[in-house]
């Protein structure tokens, strides 16, 4: 797991969540790529993150765009968050003997239906991550994962707080990352945050430390 | 009053040899007669009274439990987390180091000092055991001002830095980890020595040592001339650390630079790897003033972006 490095991190903010990963690919010390995406989109308000060895960030970036294409096209419906996770978990679990090398973190917001007569309903934000073999966590607050998984857990176990707003919820994010990053030798070079609202995904791109 | 307190505690002079008459053979001279041993008392009689283990083979013993397990093909544990280097050219020595500091994954010190001041004209580069190093080379130290007192002459870099590699030889398998540059400048010019704690001592113009060091002589060896100027020989130092700094990832932070002229080492100052990344190492000698980065540099014009050529 600490072939590649690399680093994500989730977040629940009020009505938004928010999904961060660094950008570097490694081969061990040596530092091959700055340039390295771990966040990928699989619905319009879905993003799914995935860290680890490399090659199998790639294999199962692939597989889950076909199983979600695959879903989308039997159900005639987009895959919600919680479907999401659970086919995460259940390809995960399928090679619970040989396992794929990655910690995924899957960042959405889920549609909640009104109950008949009051409206249409609610996208409420939803986290989750998974270890190798596919246990699944579902947190209320932040999911961390990768190289710098601890120094994660301590910069946003200080830092968060229930209910944010988006702006404020991107600021702790990328704090939360770019320190913690900082602090592990196989994370960093470069940062990418998704924050996700019912509207619109902002996508931004950090100036962070390139040691 | 005060004179008669202050009176009780004071020492009675001590003649030096050669300088205040010879002390004779009887004379009794206690070790608090010359002063603090500075935590070297162990020293005094000797470079052998470190507490070994109490089994038949000190040797075998400490080589089980010291040698590196994650890495056997590792012969000195050079610390993974380190980049220095130094090199010789017409104007002196340039020493140049990161100050990065890793327990594993986890950046434990990002401004760590890996450059040794030893005395006024001899510099000392860490790799490997901090405390190796730091300890050895302030003895070194030590050893470097008596025989300045005995000898009425500054010890050269060659003959400083055989007093390391001989006495870390003495410990050869113990266990000691240290991959060092001995830098000055003496009466032959410019030095640079480099020693290690397998007991290897070399000559030479160019050395680096550490996790980073492939990625620093990169960039040394295809900017070192012998008649560099001051200004781009400081640059290449800190060009070359960047270099490390950024691809190694067990090196970083800053770097600190060193240029050791005729009277000796003048510390020329400490440097953001990241700051060198975007902006350049700042208003100095020798700097383009621009970032080092490979983005920076090329406006992220990336090549599989480059627009197709039509027919």
């Amino acid at each position: 797991m600490q072939y590649n490095g690399g680093s994500i991190v989730a977040m629940v903010g009020k009505d938004c969540v928010a999904i961060a990963s660094d950008l570097r690919l490694g081969s061990q010390a040596l530092t091959v790529a700055t340039n390295f995406e771990k966040i990928f989109p699989v619905q319009d308000r879905l993003y799914l993150g995935l860290t680890g060895l490399a090659s199998d960030v790639a294999t199962l970036r692939e597989r889950f765009r076909f199983l979600t294409n695959a879903y989308t096209m039997k159900e005639s419906r987009a895959i919600t968050p919680s479907a999401f996770a659970h086919l995460v978990s259940s390809t995960l679990y399928e090679r619970r003997f040989g396992p794929y090398f990655i910690e995924p973190v899957i960042a959405g917001l889920e549609f909640h239906p009104a109950p008949e007569g009051e409206g249409k309903g609610t996208w409420r934000p939803y986290i989750a991550g998974a270890d190798l073999i596919g246990c699944l966590n579902f947190a209320k607050d932040f999911i961390v994962a990768g190289t710098a998984a601890d120094k994660l857990f301590g910069v946003a176990e200080g830092l968060w707080e229930p209910d944010m707003e988006a702006e404020d919820l991107f600021e702790t994010i990328s704090q939360t990352l770019m320190n913690a990053v900082d602090r592990d030798a196989y994370s960093g070079w470069g940062a990418v945050v998704h924050v996700i609202t019912k509207d619109k995904v902002v996508t931004r791109t950090l100036k962070s430390r390139m040691d | 009053m005060m004179n008669t307190f202050a009176k009780r505690f004071e020492k009675k002079p001590i003649g030096l040899r050669g300088t205040q008459g010879a002390v004779t053979e009887d004379d009794q001279i206690t070790d608090a007669a010359w002063g603090s041993e500075a935590g070297f008392g162990n020293l005094v009689k000797g470079t052998h009274s470190f507490n070994v283990p109490a089994v038949p083979d000190p040797t075998a013993f400490l080589r089980m439990h010291t040698d590196d397990h994650a890495d056997p093909n590792c012969r000195i544990k050079i610390q993974h987390g380190t980049t220095t280097l130094a090199f010789r050219y017409k104007g002196g020595v340039i020493v140049a180091v990161d100050s990065r500091a890793t327990a594993g994954s986890y950046v434990a010190s990002g401004t760590v000092r890996k450059v040794i001041e030893i005395n006024p004209y001899l510099l000392g580069t860490m790799a490997g055991g901090a405390a190796d190093c730091q300890y050895w080379e302030t003895y070194l130290g030590m050893q470097c001002r008596l025989h300045e007192l005995r000898n009425k002459e500054r010890i050269s870099v060659a003959a400083a830095s055989k007093y390391l590699s001989n006495l870390v030889y003495s410990y050869k398998g113990m266990g000691l980890s240290m991959g060092t540059m001995i830098c000055g400048w003496d009466k032959t010019g410019p030095a640079v020595f480099y020693v290690d704690s397998d007991g290897t001592r070399l000559k030479g113009d160019l050395f680096s040592v550490g996790s980073g060091s492939t990625f620093a002589y990169g960039v040394l060896d295809q900017g070192y001339r012998w008649d560099l100027s001051d200004e781009e020989a400081q640059e290449l130092g800190r060009r070359s650390i960047y270099a490390a700094g950024h691809r190694d990832a067990f090196s970083g932070n800053s770097c600190n630079l060193y240029h050791v002229k005729v009277d000796g080492w003048v510390y020329l100052g400490n440097y953001d790897i990241s700051q060198m990344h975007y902006e350049g190492p700042g208003d100095v000698p020798g700097s383009t003033g621009k970032g080092y980065g490979y983005d920076v540099r090329t406006g992220h014009r990336f090549s599989v972006a480059a627009e197709a050529v039509t027919a």
